[in-house]
């Protein structure tokens, strides 16, 4: 058995009524990149926040990296890298002073040595001089993701880190997780785009802060038992509207000229679509994002 | 509507609920003008009364009793009887008198003789505008015996049967702007230490840099110590800008010990700092920080005896200015600057402030948030 990066149990965390983590049970080997999936408010960020040591929980128990995750908040804070879904670092200071920083604060013995590795790895070094506020989106990521890095933490907790970035800053982003899962770094990185979703070793999908499914993504995706028809259209929107009010037809989305529908009973989903399309569909094998956007339809429930 | 309705109608209701929706804020923003109000209009008295005058007299005399129950009834002055001059001298330095009136040995048989005797006022000058009133009203004062004299004097006489000699102590041309440039120096500290640290620490909050923080190994008391430093040497160089400019452009003196004033005012920031901290663990947002600011900067500008004498203010006002660490660093800076007090003279203010500082760090320590709970 591998040895596990994050293994708790139990947690839940509410603010006033509400109970934003519950019982939630989550294992992730050391060196994995552990996609955390869901819809916003689905207890993802709390999650993270709980492991950080950034927030209390109320009840459950377990260990980050070896140490307790109640008591020991100050060693994990050490030896973790944290990622706020905002750009957390001074805009006000260059790209170097930052990271000259960030090393003070984890006492990093050679802090110059330290950041031209982490700057020659991550591409930062035409942007050093910089301020931090005038990188653009994708920039400012990579110089969190170099702040987060160079103190060569065990484990990266990436709240959402390339929201609102373009593709290829995504993917070169990406690129350098795999990267460090390579050199064994644990990754548990929280998204919304489908195409990171499948990049992760292992996903795991949030809803009222419980884990709904987890699993790698190909066998998600074809373990899901959901069936999913393929309709080819010229009105696309209208049907998509339409598609959604039919009883069988659990999820509808639009894939450029295609609509993929999603249901979980073959017999009714069939039955529904002869009304709908009676010019013709075919079965395909459904996609990752079928599977999520069913289960956002559903709620997770299903 | 025209656009323009419409547009500044959506504006104005974007407005109305975010006004509505911080309470903090609300609440601040109504309790501002009552205070503002109150200390206007209750504690501000330009014409101050009953100020603390000692007099020191040989015997008990009939022209003494008058002449102290003439004194009385001017209102300006609150008399009490001092057993020695080093008492009256001590209570001028350290600010407790405002007068001392030293009445001459056999004050009763030089009048009577036609001397003219000399009563010898102290006047503590430091604050022109506290003493000015209640020593223009001595002049109508040396009249009061004419009632007791006897009437071979009484006929004699063509000039007043004594006069007043008075010694404007510390400020002796009662300039105000020796008065003001102490003050001055306690409140830009106010300015530089409180508001700043106060806007500092809310602004990491507000920019999610806080969260950061929070989840490396930075300890609370190392960033409120990084917060801290760089406005303590900030609110050193106000100090000497303002002494090297004030003494070459004004005069300003420095009777006393520059090291005595440096430290006491390290104090002053001290505490100065721990309350800015103190609001900005309270605090959620830079707003809040500053309108809860500004509620104490209102009365340490004015029921600290800053800008309008402190004897004027009702005894209320007093109590409360007594609770400002502001009222009892500008005592302290006007007695090290212009009488030249000693560490003994000056203790007294400096342990309210001390006192202070350890409540304000207290409360802050307790409110320092180490999550994000």
């Amino acid at each position: 058995m591998t040895n596990l990066a994050i293994d708790v149990t139990g947690l839940s965390k509410s603010f006033g009524t509400s109970k934003v983590v519950d019982s939630l049970d989550l294992q992730v080997a050391e060196g994995e990149i552990c996609g955390f999936l869901g819809a916003n408010g689905s207890g993802k960020t709390t999650t993270i926040r709980l492991l950080s040591g950034l927030l209390k929980p109320d009840a459950g128990r377990g260990q980050c990296i070896g140490y307790d995750i109640l008591k020991q908040t100050d060693q994990i804070r050490r030896e973790i890298g944290y990622m706020t879904q905002k750009f957390s670092y001074y805009e006000d200071l260059t790209v170097y002073e930052n990271l000259y920083l960030v090393a003070g604060i984890y006492e990093i013995g050679q802090p110059q040595a330290a950041i031209a590795k982490v700057v020659s790895d991550l591409g930062l070094a035409p942007y050093v001089k910089k301020l931090a506020g005038t990188l653009s989106g994708g920039w400012k990521q990579r110089l969190a993701l170099a702040a987060c890095v160079l103190h060569r933490p065990k484990l990266l907790l990436l709240d959402e880190p390339t929201a609102g970035v373009d593709v290829k800053a995504r993917r070169e982003f990406w690129d350098l997780l795999h990267d460090m899962a390579a050199d064994g770094i644990t990754v548990l990185v929280s998204t919304h785009y489908m195409d990171e979703a499948a990049r992760c070793k292992r996903i795991v999908y949030l809803a009222n802060g419980h884990i709904v499914v987890q699993g790698d993504p190909v066998s998600l995706a074809a373990g899901s038992g959901l069936i999913t028809f393929e309709i080819k259209t010229a009105n696309i929107d209208a049907l998509a509207h339409e598609a959604r009010q039919r009883v069988g037809i659990e999820a509808a989305a639009v894939f450029g000229p295609l609509l993929h529908v999603t249901g979980s009973k073959r017999d009714i989903l069939e039955a529904s679509l002869h009304e709908l399309a009676p010019e013709g569909w075919q079965e395909v094998e459904p996609t990752l994002e079928d599977v999520f956007i069913h289960l956002l339809a559903t709620g997770g429930s299903g | 509507m025209t656009g323009f309705a419409r547009r500044l109608w959506a504006l104005l209701r974007k407005e109305w609920i975010q006004m509505w929706g911080d309470p903090l804020t609300l609440r601040l923003i109504l309790a501002l003008p009552l205070l503002q109000l109150v200390l206007y209009g209750f504690a501000i008295n330009t014409n101050p009364k009953n100020l603390p005058t000692g007099i020191i007299a040989a015997g008990y005399s009939k022209y003494e009793r008058d002449l102290v129950a003439a004194l009385q009834n001017t209102g300006y002055f609150n008399v009490r009887t001092l057993h020695s001059e080093q008492e009256g001298e001590q209570g001028l330095v350290e600010g407790k008198l405002l007068f001392v009136i030293n009445i001459p040995a056999d004050f009763d048989r030089s009048v009577d003789r036609g001397d003219v005797p000399s009563v010898l006022m102290d006047a503590d000058a430091t604050d022109p505008s506290a003493v000015g009133n209640a020593m223009s009203a001595l002049g109508s004062l040396t009249s009061t015996l004419n009632r007791d004299l006897p009437p071979t004097v009484q006929t004699q006489i063509r000039s007043p049967p004594f006069q007043f000699v008075i010694h404007a102590r510390y400020n002796p041309e009662q300039l105000t702007v020796l008065n003001v440039l102490p003050g001055l120096i306690c409140l830009v500290l106010i300015f530089s230490t409180l508001f700043l640290t106060t806007l500092s620490i809310a602004k990491e909050r507000e920019r999610g840099t806080m969260e950061n923080l929070l989840a490396t190994p930075v300890r609370p008391v190392e960033l409120m110590i990084a917060k801290i430093v760089p406005y303590v040497f900030i609110g050193y160089l106000q100090v000497v800008l303002i002494l090297v400019v004030s003494t070459l452009l004004f005069a300003l003196p420095m009777r006393g010990s520059l090291l005595l004033l440096m430290l006491a005012l390290g104090l002053f920031i001290i505490s100065n700092l721990a309350l800015g901290l103190t609001f900005s663990s309270v605090a959620t947002n830079q707003m809040q920080a500053q309108q809860m600011a500004q509620f104490t900067l209102m009365p340490s500008f004015i029921l600290s005896g800053f800008f309008f004498p402190f004897s004027g203010m009702p005894q209320w006002a007093q109590w409360v200015g007594e609770l400002l660490p502001t009222t009892h660093i500008i005592r302290v800076v006007r007695g090290i600057l212009l009488k030249g007090s000693s560490f003994d003279q000056i203790v007294n203010d400096l342990w309210p402030i001390a006192l202070f500082a350890l409540g304000a760090i207290i409360v802050s320590v307790t409110f320092y948030r180490e999550t994000l709970d």
